[in-house]
């Protein structure tokens, strides 16, 4: 019985060792409110657990690309602009945007490296248009994510994005991405390179 | 006493005449009375913040791929004028730039900003900028290096080959006590780091290494951060690619997964391989002097001098070559060798004035030597032809060659 009492002590001490170990030693900071980590939580992972309520189709998305002056930077086909290659095109058209890491060829889908389709959400909720970041309604994200997916056959033309939908469509580079192994402290960057 | 006021007159005397020279130096001066229209020297500039010697002309300039303007009028990559480079630190107005694609320089309001830790937190906590520097601070000097610092044979100078690399000594609160204070939860794996500017940039770190190293920095060399490296708060993630460095910091989410975020995503690789050589920088070193462009008088005595570093710990030792690899000899380290910082190396030489090729290469504390191309190629199973182009960030060995008239070239060219 004694080893069993010992247990116990050796478990309560560990509890209380625990919550030493994670009660705020400072004191320094205050809470936000729910409200506040609502608001600027842009965050969008994987998992697609954090995409708001909403819709969008590549119709309407099509619409926005114009009216949201995507265009100007982006082209009118979703290449041949200043600004990163949104849509495959033929090849003909040489982006004058330097082709970005990895760069594939002239006709580079920067959106398309992306191994999952709310990482495209994530970034054109936080980062598009230009000069007017973050002003984008979900709708309105959900049906330019569309717009861009269809026209590059990743999703039918009449496929719904939202919440539940777009977490579960498999972009064309998702079996083509190795993360980079498990971080240790002073392990080296990669064993044996040279 | 005598001495003392005889010393004070002196030196009103001399100002007046110095005050009078400048005067005279002005065509609106009249009758040698100085009047308040004339163009004075800025006397409360020249007090309140030091400006350089007008002999001193050392500057940035933009990368020759991505110009800066760009289409869009913003800056992108600028680079750090190493050849002029002494010592350890980086003026912090000499240091690189790289910015998001997207990204202005914001001017932020200490006052409004504010830093936000949430997610897998048992207390999510919000901080002002005050309240951040009210925790213990550390002071550690680190460097920062962006994944496109990489030598191509076109570069004639070391500023375009290295020249996206800068060492400062950064102060800050140590990110494991902000996350520490907030509790972290068990099952998280990754924080999302996120900034305050335009674009929100944003990246993930595995939880070891923000409990690790990483600094929440307000000061750099000294000062405040300067606006284009982050003010008023940004993440140091020592050793780890630029990118990961967030400036204007504003939130840090503590996630369960790699969340393959706006900064992360255009890095992603399919070789695992790549993906290590890409997140982690060096061991590398480069030589400044003598670097291309410039020129040895003639034969004699000189010091070869450059930087070394290595993002996975402080620099053992540098070897140098002078006669293009054949030989190897150990440069002496002239500044500490700090993990994660640059430090400064030298080597006193006695140049024949025979045309010759001079390199450098490092190892860090881990064992790890700076490879050279041919052998970054042999381990990718690569050519070593002009093709071949290093996976991740490039830390292979660049060979200056010095022809017979003392001028120094690119010897990858």
């Amino acid at each position: 019985m004694a080893w069993r009492k010992l247990l116990l002590l050796v478990a309560v001490l560990s509890l209380a060792q625990l919550a030493k170990a994670q009660s705020p030693k400072y004191g320094v900071g205050r809470t936000p409110t729910a409200e506040e980590v609502r608001a600027w939580d842009i965050s969008i992972g994987p998992d697609g657990k954090e995409l708001p309520p909403g819709q969008g189709t590549a119709a309407v998305g099509a619409k926005l690309f114009r009216e949201k002056q995507c265009v100007v930077c982006h082209g009118g086909t979703g290449s041949g602009g200043p600004a990163p290659t949104l849509i495959k095109s033929d090849g003909k058209k040489k982006p004058m945007y330097p082709c970005l890491a990895p760069c594939v060829d002239d006709s580079n889908v920067m959106a398309l490296h992306a191994q999952y389709a709310t990482t495209m959400w994530d970034y054109i909720n936080r980062a598009m248009p230009l000069n007017k970041e973050g002003t984008l309604k979900p709708d309105e994200v959900y049906s330019l994510v569309a717009f861009i997916l269809f026209k590059n056959g990743v999703i039918a033309e009449d496929q719904v994005m939202n919440a539940q939908t777009l977490p579960k469509v498999k972009m064309p580079n998702h079996d083509h991405v190795a993360p980079a192994p498990e971080w240790k402290h002073a392990a080296p960057r990669l064993a044996g390179y040279p | 006493m005598e001495a003392k006021s005889s010393g004070r007159r002196k030196f009103l005397k001399t100002s007046a005449a110095l005050i009078g020279a400048a005067a005279a130096g002005v065509k609106t001066a009249g009758e040698g009375s100085p009047t308040h229209d004339m163009d004075m020297p800025d006397l409360e500039a020249l007090i309140a913040y030091g400006q350089r010697s007008p002999f001193v002309n050392s500057k940035r300039i933009s990368v020759m791929e991505r110009m800066s303007p760009d289409e869009f009028g913003m800056t992108f990559h600028v680079l750090s004028p190493i050849q002029d480079s002494v010592g350890m630190i980086t003026p912090s107005s000499l240091h690189y730039i790289s910015t998001h694609r997207g990204s202005y320089v914001p001017n932020i309001d200490p006052k409004e900003h504010r830093l936000l830790i949430h997610g897998m937190v048992d207390r999510p906590l919000i901080f002002t900028v005050d309240e951040i520097k009210r925790f213990p601070f550390v002071t550690r000097a680190h460097f920062l290096e962006c994944l496109g610092n990489r030598a191509k044979a076109t570069h004639k100078t070391v500023q375009e080959t290295h020249g996206l690399t800068s060492c400062s000594e950064w102060t800050g609160v140590p990110l494991s006590t902000l996350l520490k204070e907030a509790g972290v939860q068990t099952g998280a794996a990754f924080i999302v780091a996120e900034g305050a500017e335009s674009v929100k940039g944003a990246t993930s770190i595995p939880i070891e290494k923000a409990l690790d190293d990483c600094l929440v920095a307000y000061g750099q060399n000294g000062e405040a951060l300067r606006p284009q490296q982050g003010f008023p708060i940004r993440l140091l993630v020592p050793g780890f690619e630029g990118m990961h460095n967030v400036k204007y910091l504003r939130r840090i989410k503590v996630v369960e997964k790699d969340y393959m975020t706006y900064n992360d995503y255009g890095h992603i690789v399919p070789d695992a391989r790549v993906a290590a050589l890409t997140r982690i920088i060096g061991p590398k070193s480069v030589i400044t002097f003598p670097s291309g462009e410039q020129k040895l008088p003639g034969p004699g005595f000189y010091e070869i001098t450059g930087l070394a570093w290595s993002g996975a710990g402080a620099i053992r030792n540098v070897e140098i070559t002078t006669d293009g690899g054949q030989t190897w000899k150990l440069a002496e380290l002239r500044t500490p060798s700090y993990p994660m910082a640059h430090t400064r190396f030298a080597f006193p030489w006695t140049w024949d004035g025979k045309e010759c090729v001079i390199m450098s290469r490092c190892t860090d504390e881990l064992g790890t030597r700076q490879p050279t191309r041919a052998e970054s190629a042999k381990f990718f199973d690569k050519p070593d032809d002009s093709n071949f182009r290093a996976p991740g960030a490039d830390n292979t060995v660049l060979p200056w060659r010095i022809a017979a008239d003392g001028s120094v070239h690119n010897g990858m060219a």
